[in-house]
């Protein structure tokens, strides 16, 4: 009986799942196309100069549009990758303060593509073992101020203590804040979608008033004070390219959990508890503990790459609302199925996105905004097959499971 | 004489099956029909197409001479077919009347429901067919047995001259069974004519007037009760030779392995499924547990294998005591459990079929070396495993989804027998099975048994646990009520037992086996 309620409870969220890691590749692709190509209407349609062009004829509307959509994506690009041209003069002309300059976007992108990498991991996770960590953000946020905390506080550390110690903070600090609803979930089948969200609002609110408090710099209101030199990640480049050694380590951790998942009897339980919990306690799998321990994990990583992010790139903590990472990483894991390998994709998919995004506003006016439409389509594409189907006349995925049950027992296959 | 029915050259292909190969079949007004064929031979496909749930791609249905264009139930039910499906379709917290009506309701002027109009008709009805049904009976008050007679009625209130029933026997004990095949002749005797899907040998010997047998798609043989014999049509059904009897020698028990005291399990809404119970099982026999569907079995085994805690008493096996012991502790003893629903418990159906073969042996050697799996042993130990236990799968990564329910539960039997066990706890081993698969799952249990192992069998099939079983207990509401030899109970008195009557019967006043006229 129990486990009834428990697969009914499961219900929306594992259909999803189930739907979304169903989708084969070449539906990824489509999906994202036709994400582009709504954006891009979406784009045109909400510009008044667009208006005015059809105004004057139908075609000069349809050119204008064209041409504005072609802008719109290739200042995306070249705010994300780089100007091509400019990359390759810059390659020949082997000046490295022109190379510098010519791959900064694609570098800046990477900076960006981070602390997606490790919250998509994070959630990717949870998800394989059934458990859906929708609080990547708190996580993130505990990590980052305590990362930071740690940070400036102890002062005259080599680097080489230092900057783990600090990292070690963070990931504790995020660890904390999965490990909390994890524990109620398997000691009181609590739900780990509420109590996640839940701790979000908590690790906002601890940390604003963290930030206005205790952490305040005395000499400016609403921000802490930056962290100690000693405690901040290496850089490949020198100022302003921000590319550092958190990348790496994201990418480490990428393949780390990839590993444990597929390659041990750890992720082999795992992901047992997330696609049968049923079968798992009939295997003897301790469930409740795998449940605490992923969102334990879950947590910590998330909390890494909020400690990356304040010891790699901001160096202080400044009152603010959200960033959106742990929200974005949810939709980074369901991308890639929920795959670490995959996730590094689709994560550098979003992270090259926010960051051309921004020099896409400044030359066309687009809001950043279009940005979340546009993910918000490729989502809603990869959730619905059945749209991506129909538009391109695909065939619904053969059944050739179905094919053994008709050979009856005296035959073989 | 005309025919009532006929389908002519029925066919219909799925992406890479022929699950219908131009059938043809002709049902006569007044008679009952048995289809028979295995899992997945075609007959539930062949249906569908009649109801109007799929449409054919060739081939035509004609109705009392005319052809018909089922699209869809509605369209059937106009035609006069109706079906009762193997699962109820009905809504528990409404009453009888109010579930006939669904879909077909009487009203009064502007638009309010007529039920008493409604109840008169279902009382008509029942009366008619001698099912005893109160039209005011709310339906989650009423047994199984009786449900599926308000389905009845529910199709026989929609004027349906075809009754198409799906497995109907498969959720009732051996009395209701009766029951049932007397309101099927009272159906044909008024006229009605039925289709009737089984695959159970014995019921199509007993209760019906022609039996059509289909394998692969297509119709393979027709046969009568009286020209055929079991033996023939499980043949035709498989296509090859099937040993119906279980062969065993007499079981030759040793020391206790399984200890049950005083075992009481409530369930979570402190319900007591199973009610202190005691029994033993010794090494080297098999102990039957039969019942009706819902007396406690399912709580008995899943407490036993540490699925669910016990309230009280005491459980041991081989003299250690593991009461509330969990799973993986209960299997390290040497207990292989082959769970009631091997979709739910028993297999993890997105992964693959070696993944599966190891699903609670994967942490030990040589499967595992430290945390790290290795996958070259994993995958050797499934190619053995399918080669012994004879699995039908195209190759060992394929997901166990994709294999027939069959092969599904040949997997979980491979993975059971594959290691060292001193008890094995098998619940409805071969529910949903065809006869090949149950046949050859009998052999296995059979040779367990004589291997040494103590062998826990629980089923509701009374047919399996009286040939498998040496000794037989009958669960009724929690209770072993009576625990028989296996070698010299009777059928009819175990059916009693089921039924909770425990009074001793003289041999005079067993019920007679029913013997039912043949009408032509």
């Amino acid at each position: 009986m129990e486990e009834k309620q428990d697969s009914e409870k499961r219900n929306f969220f594992s259909i999803l799942l189930e739907e979304i890691s169903k989708s084969s590749l070449t539906i990824i692709i489509l999906a994202i196309f036709t994400g582009l190509v709504l954006g891009g209407i979406l784009a045109a349609g909400t510009t008044q100069e667009i208006y005015e062009a059809f105004d004057e004829s139908f075609s000069t509307g349809i050119t204008e549009s064209l041409k504005f959509i072609w802008e719109t994506y290739s200042s995306l690009f070249i705010g994300s990758v780089g100007n091509p041209s400019k990359m390759f003069s810059a390659l020949f002309s082997g000046d490295s303060q022109e190379i510098r300059s010519a791959f900064k976007p694609f570098l800046e992108s990477l900076v960006v593509t981070t602390p997606y990498l490790l919250t998509g991991v994070a959630v990717a996770l949870a998800f394989q073992a059934g458990v859906f960590n929708i609080g990547g953000e708190g996580q993130l946020f505990m990590g980052s101020i305590m990362a930071g905390w740690a940070g400036w506080t102890f002062k005259g550390l080599p680097s080489i203590i230092h900057v783990p110690l600090a990292l070690s903070i963070g990931i504790l600090a995020g660890a904390l804040w999965g490990f909390i609803p994890g524990w109620l979930k398997a000691k009181t089948g609590s739900h780990e979608v509420i109590n996640t969200i839940m701790m979000n609002y908590i690790a906002f609110n601890l940390s604003q008033y963290l930030i206005i408090g205790p952490f305040q710099d005395p000499n400016e209101s609403f921000k802490t004070r930056f962290v100690e030199e000693s405690a901040r990640l290496w850089r490949f480049f020198e100022d302003p390219l921000r590319l550092h050694v958190g990348f790496i380590i994201a990418i480490v951790v990428a393949i780390l959990v990839w590993y444990v998942l597929y390659k041990t009897t750890w992720g082999f339980e795992f992901r047992i508890v997330g696609l049968n919990p049923n079968a798992a306690k009939y295997a003897g799998i301790n469930s409740s503990l795998i449940t605490i321990l992923a969102l334990t994990i879950s947590g910590a990583i998330a909390g890494l790459a909020g400690a990356i992010e304040m010891l790699g790139v901001n160096f202080r903590a400044v009152q603010s609302l959200t960033t959106g990472y742990g929200f974005d990483a949810i939709a980074i894991a369901l991308l890639a199925k929920n795959h670490p390998l995959w996730v590094i994709v689709t994560a550098m998919l979003f992270g090259f996105m926010r960051q051309g995004s921004r020099v896409m506003q400044i030359n066309t006016g687009i809001p950043i905004d279009i940005i979340s439409i546009l993910q918000g389509f490729i989502l809603f594409f990869i959730a619905a097959p059945a749209i991506i189907r129909t538009i391109y006349r695909l065939k619904e995925p053969k059944q050739t499971e179905i094919t053994p049950q008709l050979s009856g027992p005296g035959e073989k296959l | 004489m005309e025919p009532i029915l006929e389908l002519r050259g029925i066919t219909k292909r799925f992406p890479g099956v022929l699950a219908n190969d131009h059938i043809d079949l002709k049902l006569y007004k007044g008679e009952i029909l048995a289809l028979l064929g295995e899992n997945g031979a075609g007959k539930t496909t062949l249906m569908n197409i009649l109801y109007g749930l799929y449409t054919p791609d060739e081939g035509e249905i004609i109705i009392n001479g005319k052809s018909i264009n089922c699209q869809s139930p509605t369209d059937a039910i106009h035609a006069g077919i109706g079906m009762v499906h193997q699962h109820f379709m009905l809504i528990p917290v409404f009453d009888v009347t109010e579930n006939v009506m669904l879909g077909n309701e009487y009203t009064r002027m502007a638009g309010f429901l007529d039920k008493p109009k409604a109840a008169k008709q279902v009382r008509k009805i029942s009366d008619q067919y001698n099912m005893q049904i109160d039209p005011n009976a709310l339906i989650e008050d009423l047994p199984i047995g009786l449900q599926q007679r308000v389905e009845i009625i529910k199709i026989l209130f929609h004027d349906a001259e075809i009754l198409i029933m799906d497995e109907p026997s498969a959720v009732l004990t051996p009395q209701e069974v009766d029951e049932l095949f007397n309101i099927m002749d009272n159906l044909i005797n008024q006229g009605k004519s039925i289709i009737f899907i089984t695959h159970k040998l014995s019921e199509v010997m007993e209760c019906t007037d022609r039996i059509v047998v289909i394998r692969s798609g297509k119709v393979v043989g027709e046969s009568t009760p009286e020209e055929a014999d079991p033996e023939k049509l499980a043949a035709m059904m498989v296509g090859r030779p099937v040993e119906l009897k279980v062969e065993k020698d007499l079981a030759k028990p040793e020391g206790n392995v399984l200890k049950v005291e005083n075992l009481t399990v409530v369930n979570k809404n402190k319900k007591i499924e199973v009610d202190g119970i005691s029994f033993e099982v010794k090494a080297g026999e098999i102990l039957g547990v039969a019942g009706v569907q819902g007396n406690g079995q399912t709580e008995l085994v899943r407490c036993l294998t540490g699925l669910m805690k016990a309230e009280l008493g005491t459980i041991e096996i081989l003299g250690k005591d593991v009461t509330n012991a969990d799973p993986r502790e209960i299997t390290e003893q040497g207990v292989a459990h082959i769970p009631e629903d091997r979709q739910k418990d028993g297999l993890v159906l997105p992964i693959p079929v070696h993944d599966n073969l190891v699903l609670n042996t994967y942490y030990h050697k040589p499967f595992a070396k430290g945390i790290v799996m290795q996958p070259d042993e994993i995958l050797e130990n499934a190619e053995q495993l399918v080669e012994d236990f004879d699995i039908r799968t195209p190759n060992t990564t394929v997901s166990v989804s994709g294999l027939s329910g069959g092969n599904q539960q040949k997997v979980i039997v491979a993975r059971e027998f594959s290691r060292p066990i001193k008890l094995l706890i098998a619940s409805q081993p071969t529910r949903g099975l065809d006869v090949g698969s149950i046949e050859y799952i009998h052999r296995r249990l059979i040779e367990k048994r004589d291997d040494g192992c103590a062998i826990l069998l629980v089923s509701t099939e009374l047919d399996e646990v009286m040939q498998l079983a040496d000794r037989i207990a009958v669960m009724y509401r929690g209770k072993i009520i009576a625990t028989v030899d296996a070698a010299i109970a009777t059928k009819e008195e175990l059916g009693l037992l089921m039924a909770g009557v425990t009074t001793e019967i003289s041999p005079e006043k067993r019920r007679p086996t029913k013997v039912r006229e043949i009408v032509t």
